[in-house]
């Protein structure tokens, strides 16, 4: 289970502090899909950085006891004059995998021929989100972070994502964040809403579909 | 700390380490790559530095002044100064090229600092050691009198390097103004670390005020190892290890402060 209670974040500007979140709480139970939505800057990311622990909240408590993923398909810690591999022995060994294990796996998944063993300034920007994904995989969660929708590569392997994470990976927990309606729609049970710094909980789906389609 | 942690002491310690096996790994082919030479020039580097300074110190003739063999003299020196030099200026701004790291939530902006101090450490102490071993076995220098005391010397060195390197770490991630002007004060530091003289030259004055430089102590515990009793030297270890000590707790406390305000990209 992984608990936030009383998360509050601002950051300052040069008008004053900027409140992005004014108290936070939110409990993800084990294999529960919980959807977020919200605006652009309603602060998705933020709140996604602080539950992977990436950035830590101005007060509050979290509670992480089960395993959290980083956010998901996310391909900005790559180094540029590193190869695929050595970025997914580098992920494997801060998460304490063995990479011998996994190598053909992601060679397999992100189809990169050769190119698994060039420097990844040299991939075209399809390569390296599927190298992102790939070693997404590689790393096996409780709970899997996934910020915006992951649209990798083509329609094929977009399908081959979906079907990776969504049904491979079912019984995990998932937090979707979006501001599109439809990919929460897809995978979530339950559905909150990222308004005016606060976490609006809904009972039914349906209604937070009419109160982001009126407010937001 | 505001974020609950219900991690054993001893896991955290066996994370920390597997975090920092993997940047130094990192580190080690995003510098040195994977062509020519490679990781070699961990060592080279330092050694050719050190190399150039003992030959120009050579040709300038500086033997003539001191009893103090020349060689031996600018190794000690150089080589004390390229560890915490190098520890300080590698941990300056070190953060921002790595704040994607920061989405792994056990990549913490300590293990950065560390891997990195790490590297220097290995770079210098096998530059040393080769040097030495190389102008001893060739007979350019004396062979040390007192290796025990040349590590112990060396180990504080190293800590200091360390406790340097967090403290230039944190800050110049604070401000644009300290980091700029951290390249001025090793400039000026340079001279008065003792790379370049023994204490014993000094008048008593200059004796007492250079002697309150930590890094001063860990060169002149080298020579005495490496000298004997030559020239008398003015080393106290025990200043040296109480100022490592508080400049390492500086050193924490400003990484934890930097730390809570790094904000991945």
């Amino acid at each position: 289970m992984i608990t936030l209670s009383g998360i509050r974040k601002s950051y300052p500007t040069r008008s004053g502090l900027h409140t992005v979140l004014a108290g936070i709480d939110l409990t993800i139970c084990p294999g529960e899909k919980i959807g977020i939505l919200g605006r652009n800057g309603a602060g998705k990311s933020t709140l996604i950085r602080i539950l992977s622990g990436a950035e830590r909240p101005d007060s509050g408590r979290i509670q992480r006891s089960m395993s959290l993923s980083w956010p998901l398909a996310f391909g900005g810690a790559f180094q540029g004059s590193l190869t695929g591999l050595d970025n997914l022995k580098f992920i494997c060994r801060v998460y304490g995998v063995d990479y011998r294990d996994k190598i053909d796996y992601v060679q397999d998944f992100a189809e990169l021929g050769k190119y698994f063993r060039e420097p990844v300034k040299s991939y075209s920007s399809g390569m390296r989100s599927r190298l992102a994904f790939a070693i997404s995989m590689a790393v096996e969660f409780d709970c899997f972070l996934i910020d915006e929708v992951i649209s990798v590569g083509d329609a094929r392997f977009h399908a081959k994502c979906q079907t990776e994470l969504f049904e491979k990976r079912k019984d995990r927990a998932m937090v979707m964040v979006s501001h599109e309606l439809h990919n929460i729609k897809e995978q979530c049970g339950r559905v909150c809403l990222l308004y005016q710094g606060k976490l609006l909980t809904f009972e039914d789906a349906g209604e937070a579909y009419d109160f982001y389609n009126q407010n937001c | 700390m505001i974020a609950v942690t219900d991690t054993p002491l001893a896991r955290s310690l066996a994370i920390q380490m597997r975090v920092i096996h993997a940047l130094l790994l990192r580190e080690v082919i995003t510098r040195y790559g994977r062509h020519g030479l490679g990781v070699l020039w961990i060592m080279l580097e330092p050694m050719l530095f050190t190399l150039g300074v003992a030959g120009l110190w050579y040709l300038a003739k500086l033997h003539t002044v001191s009893s103090i063999p020349i060689i031996a003299f600018a190794i000690t020196g150089y080589s004390s100064v390229l560890m915490w030099r190098n520890a300080a200026n590698r941990c300056s701004k070190a953060i921002e090229p790595n704040l994607a790291l920061m989405y792994h939530r056990n990549v913490k902006v300590i293990d950065i600092f560390v891997s990195r101090v790490i590297l220097e450490w290995v770079g210098a102490t096998a530059s040393l050691v080769v040097l030495s071993v190389l102008f001893a076995g060739i007979g350019a220098m004396q062979w040390p009198g007192d290796v025990w005391l040349i590590i112990v010397g060396w180990v504080l060195l190293g800590w200091f390097a360390l406790a340097l390197g967090l403290i230039v770490g944190a800050l110049s991630e604070r401000s644009e103004t300290f980091e700029r002007s951290w390249h001025v004060v090793t400039y000026l530091l340079f001279p008065l670390s003792g790379a370049m003289f023994m204490v014993h030259w000094l008048p008593k004055a200059a004796q007492e005020a250079v002697l309150w430089l930590p890094m001063v102590h860990g060169v002149e515990m080298l020579r005495h190892g490496y000298f004997g009793e030559v020239v008398p030297t003015y080393e106290s270890p025990a200043y040296f290890v109480v100022a490592n000590l508080v400049l390492s707790l500086l050193g924490l406390l400003l990484v934890q402060e930097t730390a809570r305000r790094v904000q991945p990209e």
